[in-house]
C-alpha cells in the first residue's frame, strides 16, 4: 500500500504506522510536513466520523490550514468488512486511496465561520430537573426561559413523599419552586407549550403558544429539555375499578395528606413491576422497588401491627437502597416472588379485595385479603414526538429521549446545544434527576458563556456571474440559506453561511451550475469517481 | 467462466446516516462483497444527476445512493 501510494500523481512520501492516531505518528506528521514542505495531507486509516478532527488539528499545528486533509476509510469500510478476501481488499484500498488522493489534489485551505452567540438559555418542562437546570444556569447570569405545560411548576415530584434517605420531598420541592420564581433571570411561563422551532447551536428560535393560543418568540442559544414522565396507568389489577387499589404515587399523597385511613388499613399488598419489564416496555422503572419497600416501612411505622406483603419478580434496591431491603424484611415485611408467566390476580367479592399468587418456593396458590392493594407501575415518558420533531432530537421505541452517547456524552443530545435530564431520559429517582439536571446546565453554560463558535465552512457559494436569478435554490433550501438579492438592477442568488448546512441541495439543482460546495465541489467529487473507475 | 462478471459499484453515501452505518458495519465484522466504493457526502442533496451521469460514462457499472 504504502509503496503504491507513493505512485499516486503529486505524492510526494507514503509512510506507514502501526497506530496512525498515537501521538508518535501525530508528531511524525508534522515532521514530514515541515521536512518536505507538504501541502496536503492523506490519512488511510478508520473513519472521518471519528478521526477527521485530530488529524485536521496536527495539520494545523503543523503549519497547514486544517481543511487541507483528506481521508480514505481502509478499515472500517474495506479491511474489517472483507476480513476473508485480503486479495480483493488491497485492491480496494488502493482505489481508496487513490480516490482520496484525487480529491486532496483539488481541496482548498477554507476558514472557520464564526457565529455569534445568543446567551440565553430554554429549558422546557418545570419539573425538579427542568427547574434545577433552570436555576443553576441563571445562577452563572444565564437569563433563563423555563416553559412548563402545567398551570404549576413542580411534576411529579409534587406527589412524591419522601426520598430514600426519608428527607420530605414537599417542602424541598415548595423552595425550589419559590426560588425559581423569584429568580430575577428565570422567566417562567405556565400552561405554555413549543409551537415552532428553528435554528442551530448558539441561534435557536423557539415559538412559545399559551393556552389562549398567544405566541412569543424566544432568542436563545442552547436547549435543555426536561419533559419528565408519568406512571403507568395499568386497566388490570382492578385499578380505577376499585378506590383501595391505589398506585405508588397515590399511596405518597395519602402520606403527605396524612390520611386517616392509613391507621385502620390491616393488610396490605404491593404488586411490583406492573407494566415494566413486559414486551411492550421492556425496560425497569428503576425507583418502584425502593419506592413500595419504603412506602411499607412507612405503614409499617404508623401501624405495627399492619400485615405487609411485597409481591415481587426481583428486587433492585441497588446501592445504598439494600439497607431498606434488609431493615424491611427485619420488620415482618414478607416478599413473595412470583412468576410473570403467572401474575397475582386480584379479584373482588362482596367488597373484599383478593389477591391469590403462587409462591415460587411453596409451588402453591397463597390467597390474602387486603384492604389496600398498591401498583408500582412502569414510568412512561409524556409525548415526546412534537419536541423531537420540532428539535430533530431521537428518541428511543419506549418514547424517551436519547442521548448522544451513553457514556461518553450522557446529557447530550446527538444535535449541538441541546441537552436533556430527568424522566424524559429514562426513569430514574429524584437524586439522579438532580444530577443530570445540573449537568445539563454546565454542559449548556460551555456554549452559552461563549461570545461565537466556529462553525465547519462545508457551505454553498454562489457564482454571481453566472447566475440567472431563476430561484430554484432559494425554493430548494430547508434552511432559508439562499436568498434572491438585486445587485445594480440584476437578481442573483447569494447564500448565509451561517445557516447554510451544507446539504448540497441548491448546488444538485441549479440549472446553471452556479452553486457549488465548499470542500465537497462538482470538481473534487467527479475527481472522486473517476479515480475509482 | 473463469472471470463471471463482477460490478464496480460506487455508493455516494451520506455522512450522517449510511456512511455512518457502513462504518458500523466495519466495527461490527459484518462482511459483504468487496466491489463496492464509497464516496462521502455529507447529504444525498448533493448529487447532481450528472455526476451519477459522469460515473456511469467514466466506466463505473452501478451508482448506489444511501441517504
Ligand atoms: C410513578 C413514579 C414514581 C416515582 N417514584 C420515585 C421515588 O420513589 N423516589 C424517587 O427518588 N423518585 C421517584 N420518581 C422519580 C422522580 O419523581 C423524578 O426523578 C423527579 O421528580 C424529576 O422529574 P422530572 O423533573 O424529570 O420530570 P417531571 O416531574 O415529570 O416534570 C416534567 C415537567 O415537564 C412538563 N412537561 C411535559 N411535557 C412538556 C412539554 N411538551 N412542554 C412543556 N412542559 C412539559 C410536565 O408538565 C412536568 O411538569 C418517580 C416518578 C414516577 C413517575
Ligand atoms: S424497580 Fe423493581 S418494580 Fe420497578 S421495574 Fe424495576 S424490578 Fe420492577
Ligand atoms: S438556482 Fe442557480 S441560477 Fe437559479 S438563482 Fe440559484 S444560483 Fe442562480
Ligand atoms: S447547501 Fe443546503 S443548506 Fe446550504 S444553501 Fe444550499 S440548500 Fe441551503
Amino acid at each position: 500500500m504504502r509503496e503504491y501510494a507513493t505512485t499516486l500523481p503529486n505524492v510526494v512520501v507514503a509512510d506507514r504506522n502501526l497506530f496512525t492516531c498515537s501521538q508518535d505518528t501525530q508528531e511524525k506528521i508534522k515532521e514530514y510536513i515541515r521536512e518536505y514542505d507538504l501541502n496536503r495531507v492523506v490519512v488511510a486509516s478508520c473513519t472521518p466520523r471519528t478521526h477527521e478532527p485530530l488529524f485536521r488539528e496536527t495539520l494545523r499545528q503543523g503549519g497547514l490550514n486544517k481543511y487541507t486533509f483528506e481521508m480514505a476509510n481502509i478499515r472500517d469500510q474495506c479491511s474489517w468488512v472483507h476480513m476473508h478476501e485480503p486479495e480483493k481488499a488491497t485492491e480496494k484500498a488502493k482505489d481508496l486511496v487513490r480516490s482520496a488522493v484525487a480529491k486532496a489534489r483539488l481541496i482548498q485551505p477554507l476558514a472557520d465561520i464564526s457565529v455569534p452567540v445568543n446567551h440565553n438559555g430554554l429549558v422546557i418542562g418545570g419539573g425538579v430537573a427542568g427547574m434545577v437546570s433552570a436555576l443553576d444556569l441563571a445562577e452563572q447570569g444565564v437569563k433563563t426561559y423555563l416553559v412548563e405545560s402545567a398551570g404549576k411548576l413542580g411534576g411529579q415530584a409534587l406527589k412524591l413523599y419522601a426520598t430514600y434517605q426519608g428527607d420530605r420531598v414537599q417542602p424541598y420541592v415548595e423552595d425550589l419552586i419559590d426560588t425559581v420564581n423569584r429568580h430575577p433571570l428565570i422567566h417562567v411561563y405556565l400552561n405554555t407549550t413549543i409551537q415552532d422551532a428553528s435554528g442551530f447551536v448558539g441561534n435557536f428560535t423557539s415559538t412559545l403558544v399559551d393556552k389562549q393560543g398567544k405566541e412569543t418568540q424566544l432568542d436563545h442559544g442552547a436547549i435543555i429539555i426536561a419533559t419528565g414522565g408519568k406512571p403507568y396507568e395499568p386497566e388490570e389489577y382492578l385499578y380505577g375499578k376499585d378506590p383501595n387499589v391505589l398506585l405508588s404515587l397515590e399511596l405518597d399523597q395519602e402520606f403527605i395528606r396524612g390520611s386517616d385511613r392509613l391507621n385502620h388499613t390491616k393488610c396490605a399488598v404491593f404488586i411490583q413491576c406492573v407494566g415494566s419489564r413486559i414486551p411492550e416496555r421492556p425496560y425497569c422503572s428503576k425507583a418502584c422497588c425502593t419506592h413500595s419497600i419504603q412506602s411499607a416501612l412507612t405503614l409499617k411505622k404508623l401501624n405495627p401491627e399492619m400485615n405487609i406483603y411485597i409481591l415481587y419478580r426481583d428486587i433492585r434496591t441497588f446501592g445504598e437502597k439494600e439497607r431498606l431491603y434488609t431493615e424491611a424484611r427485619a420488620r415482618g415485611i414478607l416478599f413473595i416472588r412470583y412468576d410473570p408467566e403467572d401474575p397475582p390476580k386480584v379479584e373482588k367479592e362482596n367488597a373484599r379485595l383478593t389477591v391469590t399468587v403462587t409462591d415460587h418456593v411453596l409451588q402453591r396458590p397463597l390467597q390474602i385479603s387486603p384492604n389496600m392493594i398498591i401498583l408500582a407501575t412502569a414510568v412512561v415518558p409524556h409525548d415526546t414526538r412534537s419536541l423531537s420533531k420540532l428539535y430533530k432530537v431521537s428518541t428511543t421505541p419506549e418514547g424517551f429521549f436519547l442521548e448522544a452517547h451513553m457514556k461518553l456524552r450522557p446529557v447530550d443530545f446527538a444535535t449541538d446545544g441541546m441537552f436533556l435530564a430527568g424522566l424524559c431520559h429514562f426513569p430514574k429517582p429524584i437524586e439522579e434527576s438532580i444530577a443530570q439536571a445540573k449537568a445539563a446546565a454546565a454542559r449548556a453554560a460551555t456554549i452559552l458563556a461563549k461570545e461565537s463558535i466556529d462553525m465547519e465552512p462545508i457551505v454553498s457559494v454562489v457564482d454571481e456571474d453566472n447566475c440567472n436569478g431563476c430561484g430554484i435554490c432559494e425554493r430548494v433550501c430547508p434552511y432559508g440559506a439562499m436568498h434572491l438579492i438585486e445587485i445594480n438592477g440584476l437578481i442573483t442568488a447569494r447564500s448565509t453561511p451561517a445557516s447554510c448546512k451544507g446539504c448540497g441541495l441548491c448546488a444538485a439543482s441549479c440549472p446553471s451550475k452556479a452553486v457549488d460546495m465548499c470542500h465537497f465541489s462538482q470538481h473534487q467529487i467527479r475527481a472522486q469517481i473517476c479515480a475509482l473507475a | 467462466m473463469s472471470n463471471p462478471f463482477e460490478p464496480k459499484i460506487v455508493a455516494f453515501l451520506c455522512n450522517w446516516c449510511s456512511y455512518a452505518g457502513a462504518d458500523l458495519a466495519g466495527v461490527s465484522r459484518s462482511q459483504y462483497p468487496p466491489n463496492i466504493r464509497v464516496v462521502r457526502v455529507m447529504c444525498t442533496g448533493r448529487i447532481d444527476p450528472v455526476l451519477i451521469l459522469e460515473a456511469f460514462a467514466s466506466g463505473i457499472d452501478g451508482v448506489f445512493i444511501g441517504g
